[in-house]
């Protein structure tokens, strides 16, 4: 069985001003929805309490909220997570003398109420741990892309490089703009599968860029434009096959992993969608920005020969 | 010729088949219900093993196994219920110096042990507990350090006839007030070498001071040692709570990390560890009457304190210590004969006892206070600003007339039953010396945790599957290869980790799944080269030469990058986003392995050595 049993020809250069467009577009749209509606962060980042409870039948959210209020915890989110059996009740930080006792005291609360409630999981974070959260990932997430294109111009050359990054950067930002969207919470393993896609979607770009460099090196007497097609052709059929197989245990993870992951596995979902979309046509079509030339991949001689005739 | 292996190659790949089976195979036995019992001083020997199987039998139980190993038994059951009825009985049986808790002992059989196997270590997110981050109060420890110092220095002053007129405190730094140059210069000769860690100033604005700095150094290692003396009080605390395989461990400079796997009531651990409850005992001074008046003008006599009793009584007691918490060997909760209340049965060190028993002969028919003691710390968000003040409860919970002269033994009463007995526990365990603060959080119940056990695998095995088939109809033969190595892969990589022992989460397993869909990508390349090899009308044994070769430098930048990912995401990562990390980094490593040598080898022994004209891929 094959995908593509032809020799592909199709001319993806072409397609540049399209997808082009569409990349501009939805990068507009996630960083207006990021700088409007911003992330629906998690307590991971602001601080606060997270509470799962499970009930023996399902539960009726109207009178656990009523009875929490009752209990002055007026503000506390309540939902059901996952099944109609499992609640899941969020406060933010509050001012109070023994900040980890709480949990404790709403479990008590809902308790009262229903006996045959059993506690799940319960999340605490202080405020300034959630703030130490918030700078270390965006910390990591610089880094991560900082190393990277540190590596990729010293395999490659800056060139690529950019094209690379700025696929990258691509990727985040309209994954990212998702999570705004959509309102998803954005959680510590949300920004885990972030990175994760970086490193995915780079490991696509890679694949492409490598082969784009081998023909600029081997084949003779064509454009760079002919060039970049003729690889993205050739190494198509193994982008789509990586993308599904890595798709395929992504929905196995995301139907049956639990409530818990659901996030991560959102985030990776789109973000390996989106990689492969940028590996095909975003890095590429930076390259022919750059106006990118067969000088660019020949080995580094020359700059051996001005090391040469330096006195 | 080519597509051929020179035999080493074989062997390396048959070594590292056989260790990775070897060391993944504890991983299917399960786990023994069991109980692990320790003693708080010495080490559990055959003698208390006998007593336990004795106490059993006659209760018609029987342990499957008993094993001592470091200094701890280990008893397995067969059922979750005999082991929480054979619980029951040891406690009965074992004195209150021996630590009993609930375990799940690996099952693993005993040759795989010998050869230094072991199951995965699973996550608090996988098997259910208690994880908790806490912070050391460093201010609190710095300022008890300067109490300290400003009491040492007091009595140091006066053992040497130096006169002074007052020492006030400040928030690293004590001064002290004299009545002229010379007392100073003298106690700044005397004090330079007694005491240690101190920076002295001279301050001649608006009176004769000296002000005594505690310097970098002193603060350093005053913080060190108070995170150090935590951490050993925590898993002190953390022993009488009677919990199997705790983590107490130090984060940074002023944080503690604890985990405590299988625990279900957090609200106590959390009083237990937290908590800075402790003893003081003093000497009450004049009657009744002295107290209203001191209770009224605010002020105490010289030489005393006004305290008060839980209902609000006033009460003034000698600044005089007799003997503080520290100086409790052993504390246990039970009841008082005579009144039937609960009481706290103490037991002094030898300092403490000489103390108590000089005392005591001294002050027959005297009223002797006992203070509880309690920090609590009041976090309140002000501005975004986190705002922290610091109170000390002291409460006077009895005061009784001394009967009779006692030094080493005796018992106190005036608390409820649970108070006596958290009173007792952490009176055994030890004080903190600075207060701490949970400032994260994260618990996650028993039915919860095996859930995610039971989902983690099942998605596993599902995404598994489906790649298994996918490839097997694809590639056909060469997918049957790539799916050999695949198997292979996920067979070493919970090798490496039950190996290495690192903790496996639940965002680890997704890392263990995304490997799983990634790492057929080296496969992919490598046959799709080999595709276009043979479409360019190459011979078969060159197309899959050529395919190896040219894929190589592709899968290796394509894989480095990724591994990059994965280690700025494990050393900037906390908890979940390691846990994701190592397995990423580790399935990277060992697909890399798998999918290249691996495949290769396999296709090889398929296609190498002979003549032929079509390869099914």
């Amino acid at each position: 069985m094959q995908l593509f049993t032809k020799k592909l020809a199709i001319d993806f250069m072409r397609q540049r001003k399209l997808s082009l467009a569409i990349s501009i577009f939805l990068v507009i749209v996630s960083v207006l929805s990021l700088s409007t509606k911003g992330l629906n962060l998690g307590i991971d980042f602001t601080g606060g309490y997270l509470i799962e409870v499970g009930y023996k039948d399902s539960a009726d959210l109207k009178s656990i909220r009523a009875h929490l209020k009752d209990n002055d915890y007026a503000d506390a989110q309540v939902q059901h997570f996952g099944t109609s059996k499992d609640v899941l009740v969020r406060l933010a930080p509050r001012a109070e003398s023994n900040q980890a006792a709480l949990s404790d005291n709403i479990f008590k609360v809902l308790k009262q109420q229903s006996s045959d409630v059993t506690m799940r999981r319960v999340e605490f974070v202080g405020p300034q741990i959630g703030e130490e959260l918030r700078e270390q990932g965006g910390m990591a997430m610089l880094i991560a892309l900082f190393g990277i294109l540190i590596y990729v111009s010293f395999r490659f050359q800056l060139k690529s490089a950019l094209g690379a990054i700025f696929a990258l950067i691509h990727d985040v930002i309209i994954t990212l703009g998702v999570f705004s969207l959509i309102q998803m919470s954005f959680d510590l393993s949300v920004l885990a599968a972030i990175l994760a896609v970086i490193g995915y979607s780079l490991n696509d770009t890679v694949v492409v860029l490598d082969r784009i460099r081998e023909s600029f090196r081997t084949i003779r007497k064509k454009t760079p434009g002919e060039i970049i097609n003729i690889s993205i052709n050739s190494t198509l059929s193994r982008t789509v096959i990586t993308s599904l197989t890595t798709l395929l245990v992504l929905m196995a993870l995301f139907y049956f992993g639990g409530e818990v992951i659901h996030g991560f596995a959102f985030a990776l979902i789109v973000g390996v969608l989106i990689g492969t979309y940028s590996s095909i046509f975003i890095a590429s079509s930076t390259l022919m920005l750059m106006n990118v030339n067969k000088q660019d991949f020949l080995e580094s001689v020359k700059e051996d020969k001005e090391l040469d005739e330096l006195p | 010729m080519i597509n051929q292996y020179p035999l080493w190659k074989y062997l390396l790949l048959l070594v590292v088949v056989v260790l990775g089976s070897l060391y993944s195979l504890p991983n299917i036995y399960g786990e023994d219900p069991s109980v692990q019992i320790s003693h708080r001083t010495s080490a559990v020997d055959k003698e208390t093993q006998s007593k336990i199987e004795v106490a059993l039998s006659v209760k018609d139980l029987k342990a499957m196994s008993y094993t001592i190993e470091q200094g701890r038994l280990l008893v397995r059951f067969k059922s979750e219920d005999e082991q929480l009825k054979a619980t029951d009985i040891i406690k009965s049986t074992l004195s209150r110096d021996h630590i009993i808790a609930l375990n799940l002992a690996p099952a693993t059989p005993a040759w795989l042990t010998a050869l230094g196997a072991q199951p995965m270590y699973l996550g608090l997110d996988l098997r259910g507990g208690v994880h908790f981050l806490m912070e050391v109060d460093m201010e609190a420890a710095i300022a008890r350090q300067i109490d300290d110092l400003t009491a040492e220095t007091r009595s140091f002053l006066r053992g040497e006839k130096i006169r002074y007129l007052g020492i006030t405190q400040a928030t690293n730094a004590m001064s002290i007030k004299f009545r002229n140059a010379d007392d100073r210069s003298a106690a700044l000769d005397a004090m330079k070498k007694e005491f240690e860690g101190l920076r002295y100033e001279e301050n001649d604005k608006d009176g004769v001071f000296l002000v005594s700095q505690l310097t970098e150094k002193a603060i350093r290692d005053e913080e060190k040692a108070a995170l150090q003396q935590n951490i050993t009080t925590l898993r002190n605390r953390v022993n009488e709570l009677g919990v199997a395989e705790p983590v107490i461990q130090q984060q940074g400079t002023n944080r503690i990390v604890v985990q405590l796997p299988g625990v279900q009531d957090t609200a106590r651990a959390k009083e237990i560890l937290g908590a800075t409850a402790t003893l003081e005992f003093r000497l009450t001074e004049g009657s009744y009457s002295d107290w209203v008046t001191a209770q009224n003008t605010g002020r105490a006599p010289l030489g005393s304190r006004l305290y008060h009793e839980r209902n609000g009584d006033p009460v003034l007691l000698k600044r005089r210590v007799i003997v503080t918490g520290d100086q409790i060997n052993d504390a246990a909760s039970t009841i008082d004969q005579q009144s039937g209340s609960p009481a706290v049965s103490i037991r002094l060190d030898g300092k403490g006892a000489k103390k108590m028993g000089d005392t005591t002969r001294d002050h027959i028919g005297d009223p002797m206070a006992v203070v509880f003691i309690e920090n609590k710390v009041d976090t309140k968000v002000v501005d975004g600003q986190t705002i922290k003040t610091r109170r000390t409860i002291e409460e006077v919970i009895n005061i009784a007339t001394i009967r009779g002269a006692f030094s080493k033994n005796f018992q106190i009463t005036g608390l409820d039953s649970t108070e006596a007995r958290d009173l007792a526990l952490l009176l055994r365990a030890g004080a903190l010396r600075a207060p701490v603060e949970i400032i994260e959080e994260r618990t996650v119940g028993p039915s919860l945790g095996q859930d995610n056990i039971d989902r983690g695998f099942y998605s596993v095995m599902l995404g598994f599957i489906a790649v298994l088939i996918f490839m097997l109809f694809y590639y056909k033969v060469f997918g049957i290869v790539a799916n050999l190595a695949l198997t292979f892969n996920l067979i070493l990589i919970f090798a490496i980790l039950s190996m290495l022992q690192a903790t496996l989460t639940l965002p680890g397993i997704a890392g263990i799944v995304l490997t799983v869909g990634m790492a057929v990508d080296a496969n992919v390349l490598i046959f799709e080269r080999i595709r276009e090899e043979i479409r360019n009308g190459n011979s078969p044994q060159a197309s899959i030469h050529a395919g190896y070769a040219k894929a190589l430098s592709t899968i290796t930048d394509a894989n480095i990058t990724t591994l990059l990912a994965a280690i700025v995401l494990f050393s900037f990562g906390t908890g979940p986003i390691k846990g994701f990390a190592i397995t990423l980094s580790i399935g990277i490593i060992t697909s890399m392995f798998t999918a290249i040598l691996g495949t290769r080898a396999i296709v090889n022994l398929i296609y190498g050595r002979r003549n032929i004209n079509k390869v099914s891929i």
